[in-house]
């Protein structure tokens, strides 16, 4: 880092001789042996894009991801002396999922960059990601001088109307002397309650404004208060009709782990042997392998998680939103239970389904609050043996005869077993992604990183990327995408080969809108209305002239030796998968309908 | 599409007895139960800052909250303005308007109002003014000050509670009608109940008012 500023500092005209002074300065400072970290800390600021920079710095920011432009330029160059590593995306809306992906996996809000106009509207999808699936994310977008705002200048966007919707919070700076305490308070907010994506509009005379003054530390607003501790009276009655519970289930979503809640749910549930479901965005929360984990309910949940939640007379939700694709129609959904709704965000209760004990706080604490309000564990032997009943009634097992093609539930099993239990797995949107959910055993909290609210094709190989910067070395990262769903942004391949990431993207390949086409063959009489993808470019070929090492899977002779080869080669590597493409998904709630009658085949529907 | 999954048929699987109406809610299968939609006025205090506005009204539009005025103005603190909003939803659609304009993060405070709350607008009626004595005369009824005036038009401000204000734009208009700008009700809380404060939590929907009573006492 010191290097890069010693070379830039004497060819930059607009510092002036003091600030060329200051930047020699640590070198002649180096003389006492102090580490050249706690020089850059002590440099003072000097324009808005550094102060903003000092505030990704305060706040702990390792990477960033983004797309150098005109009206962002600013904080760029004062990139340029940070530390913190910047990784250039192929296009915005993959600088939106990376971060995203890295806010999964590390826990911390991901950080992306974008400039004004193109910039900023191609972050929209990957903000809009962000916030349906209550994402950590912070974005920092270019805008137009001020006095241009408004004129409808060379890429300027209304960047903070475009994005209201979207976020949790979003503020367009008016002030060098502020602009850097404006990032450190949207840092804040993103990670902060119920997280979500936030985003500061920089206006390039602001972010290139004098100033001195150094950012805020990291603090969310007065106004934003969040609850911790859910009412007693609230707990005390719930935990009272758990101990009464006939048939108690525990459903996890997305808010367990983000809470850091998955081990108290884990102690729980096993204490008082209620069986568990994870809605999508809270796979790994509870261990796939468990005898009490009926895996995943709702629209392509399975037949057992959807039975039980049918059927329970006492619901624990944990920090689910009750979305559509998991409650199917309303009027049937779980119809004889009480619900006992435990959220961070008030306005997730009684939204959807209504909560008999609303129970408002951070999932962690709560469930420990419960855990010791619940004296006595339910009486529910019978309940346990039904669930078991339903599990091998409708098991999860497919034919996979050598002589008709590959099976994707082969594949994702066979990348599974390929991979350690602290594997990541990123996916596209498709029926590859309801495989990847039904088919690997997840046992892990953020080791499941997808697309779920809004339900983006596309958000793989980006969210890879992402995931791979935030894990630790020793995991490995499998995207598994479909054909359709890669080809949307499968120009990040060149950052992949470029950062040297050690991804595996096994691409799901049946030529095909999968889902759509499943979808048709269900309901639109078999018309495949622009869903026939049949005009696919060779993955494994395209991966080589991208630098990265393709491979093809035809036949199940290949299967684990190619896979064991992808996984082994250091560096981005991609699978054309070739698989059977008449494959369609299976259990499926259709739109709307009753979860207990989940259709087991395509006359059931 | 030509395979699936192995198990029990849908017809041949248990299902269970009890039923939700659309809004979540557990209900007898026997009765079907639906909260009436009713009207209310929420009042929100908020931080005087750019953009605000745009946020709450956003908010209205893209949850398809119905909101039947919104008016906005300053307080007395510069840095904060209260914005009063009139709803017209079932009771739990009132709550989650509540709770969805709480996690704006520039939202200090949200409350529904008691219907006993003084609740005004205001109107300004632009009227033929062929008969002025006439005109006078139906002005004095409503406490309305006419304050314009042509030889062709007479403009009445009048101010009072939603229903005084559409008892005087029905009296008036046997004048035949020619303009009428209004600005929705803005309210306060009575007495020394406080309208929004900043450590106000505000109550849920279920505990607040249920009648449907929109006129108050204040009424004029």
């Amino acid at each position: 880092m010191s290097e890069r500023a010693a070379e830039i500092s004497p060819a930059d005209d607009e510092q002036d001789d003091d600030q060329i002074t200051d930047s020699a300065a640590p070198d002649a400072v180096t003389e006492d042996g102090t580490a050249s970290d706690a020089e850059t800390a002590t440099d003072p600021v000097t324009t808005g894009a550094e102060s903003v920079v000092r505030a990704l710095e305060n706040a702990g920011v390792e990477c960033a991801f983004g797309v150098q432009g005109g009206a962002i330029m600013p904080v760029y160059d004062a990139l340029y002396d940070s530390d913190i590593r910047h990784v250039t995306m192929a296009h915005e809306q993959g600088a939106a999922h990376a971060a995203d992906a890295y806010g999964i996996v590390s826990g911390e809000p991901g950080v992306c960059l974008a400039t004004s106009g193109p910039g900023a509207t191609n972050l929209v999808t990957g903000i809009a990601d962000a916030d349906m699936d209550s994402d950590p994310l912070l974005a920092l977008t270019g805008q137009v001088p001020t006095e241009f705002v408004g004129n409808d200048a060379f890429q300027e966007t209304d960047t903070t109307g475009v994005t209201t919707p979207i976020t949790k919070d979003n503020s367009f700076a008016s002030d060098s002397d502020r602009v850097g305490s404006d990032v450190s308070e949207a840092f804040a907010l993103a990670g902060a309650g119920r997280p979500g994506p936030t985003l500061v509009d920089l206006p390039k005379d602001i972010t290139k404004g004098e100033t001195d003054q150094e950012p805020d530390d990291p603090k969310v607003p007065d106004t934003y208060q969040v609850q911790e501790r859910a009412d007693t009276e609230i707990v005390e009655a719930a935990a009272e009709r758990i101990e009464n519970a006939a048939r108690p289930v525990m459903l996890l979503g997305g808010g367990v782990i983000k809470g850091e809640a998955s081990e108290a749910c884990r102690e729980f549930a096993i204490e008082h042997e209620i069986p568990v479901i994870t809605t999508m965005p809270g796979i790994g929360a509870f261990p796939e392998d468990h005898e009490l984990s009926l895996e995943m309910a709702g629209m392509h949940g399975t037949g057992y998680a959807n039975m039980a939640i049918t059927h329970c007379d006492t619901l624990i939700g944990i920090g689910t939103r009750f979305d559509d694709r998991l409650t199917g129609g309303i009027e049937t959904f779980a119809p004889d239970a009480e619900l006992i709704h435990v959220d961070i965000d008030p306005a997730e209760i009684s939204k959807n389904i209504h909560a008999d004990y609303p129970l408002v706080g951070d999932a962690e604490t709560v469930v420990e609050q419960l855990a010791d309000a619940v004296d006595e564990s339910p009486d529910a032997t019978k309940w346990r043996a039904q669930c078991q009943q339903w599990k091998s009634d409708y098991s999860m097992a497919y034919d996979a005869p050598k002589d008709e093609p590959v099976q994707p539930e082969f594949v994702v099993e066979a990348l599974d077993e390929a991979t350690s239990d602290r594997a990541i797995v990123t996916t596209g949107v498709g029926q590859h992604q309801m495989w990847a959910c039904q088919y690997w055993t997840y046992t892990e909290p953020r080791t499941w990183v997808s697309s779920h609210g809004l339900g983006t094709m596309g958000y793989g190989l980006p969210s890879a990327i992402g995931a791979r910067i935030a894990a630790d070395d020793d995991q490995e990262v499998v995207c598994i995408d479909g054909d359709g769903s890669f080809l949307m942004t499968l120009q990040g391949l060149s950052v992949a080969v470029r950062e040297e990431l050690d991804i595996t993207v096994a691409v799901l390949n049946n030529e095909y809108i999968g889902m759509v086409r499943q979808w048709q063959d269900a309901f639109f009489d078999g018309r495949h209305s622009a869903s026939d993808y049949g005009w696919m470019p060779e993955f494994d070929k395209l991966a080589e002239a991208f630098g990265a090492e393709g491979f093809r899977i035809d036949d199940y002779d290949d299967v684990a030796e190619t896979i064991d080869a992808a996984i082994a080669y250091d560096g981005p590597s991609v699978i054309d998968v070739h698989i059977d493409p008449d494959a369609n998904v299976y259990p499926m709630v259709p739109s709307g309908g009753d979860n207990g009658q989940f259709a087991l085949a395509e006359d059931q529907l | 599409m030509k395979r699936g999954l192995e198990g029990p048929e849908p017809e041949e699987r248990p299902t269970p007895s009890g039923r939700r109406n659309k809004q979540g809610i557990r209900i007898d299968p026997e009765v079907e139960a639906t909260h009436e939609p009713r009207r209310t006025v929420i009042s929100a205090l908020v931080e005087h800052e750019p953009g605000v506005l745009s946020d709450v009204s956003g908010l209205f539009s893209r949850r398809q909250f119905n909101i039947e005025s919104l008016t906005v103005g300053p307080t007395e603190d510069d840095d904060r303005a209260r914005i009063t909003i009139v709803v017209e939803e079932p009771d739990p659609g009132i709550d989650q308007v509540e709770k969805q304009l709480r996690k704006l993060v520039p939202v200090i405070s949200v409350r529904e109002l008691e219907p006993d709350a003084m609740r005004r607008e205001l109107a300004l009626i632009k009227v033929d003014a062929t008969d002025p004595a006439q005109v006078n005369a139906v002005a004095e009824m409503y406490d309305a000050e006419t304050v314009d005036s042509s030889p062709e038009t007479a403009t009445i401000e009048v101010t009072g509670a939603r229903p005084k204000i559409e008892a005087a734009v029905e009296t008036f208009s046997q004048f035949g009608i020619r303009e009428i700008s209004r600005t929705g009700t803005t309210a306060l809380a009575r007495g020394t109940d406080r309208t929004a404060a900043a450590e106000s939590t505000a109550q849920p929907a279920d505990e607040a008012n249920h009648g449907d009573n929109y006129q108050t006492a204040d009424d004029d």
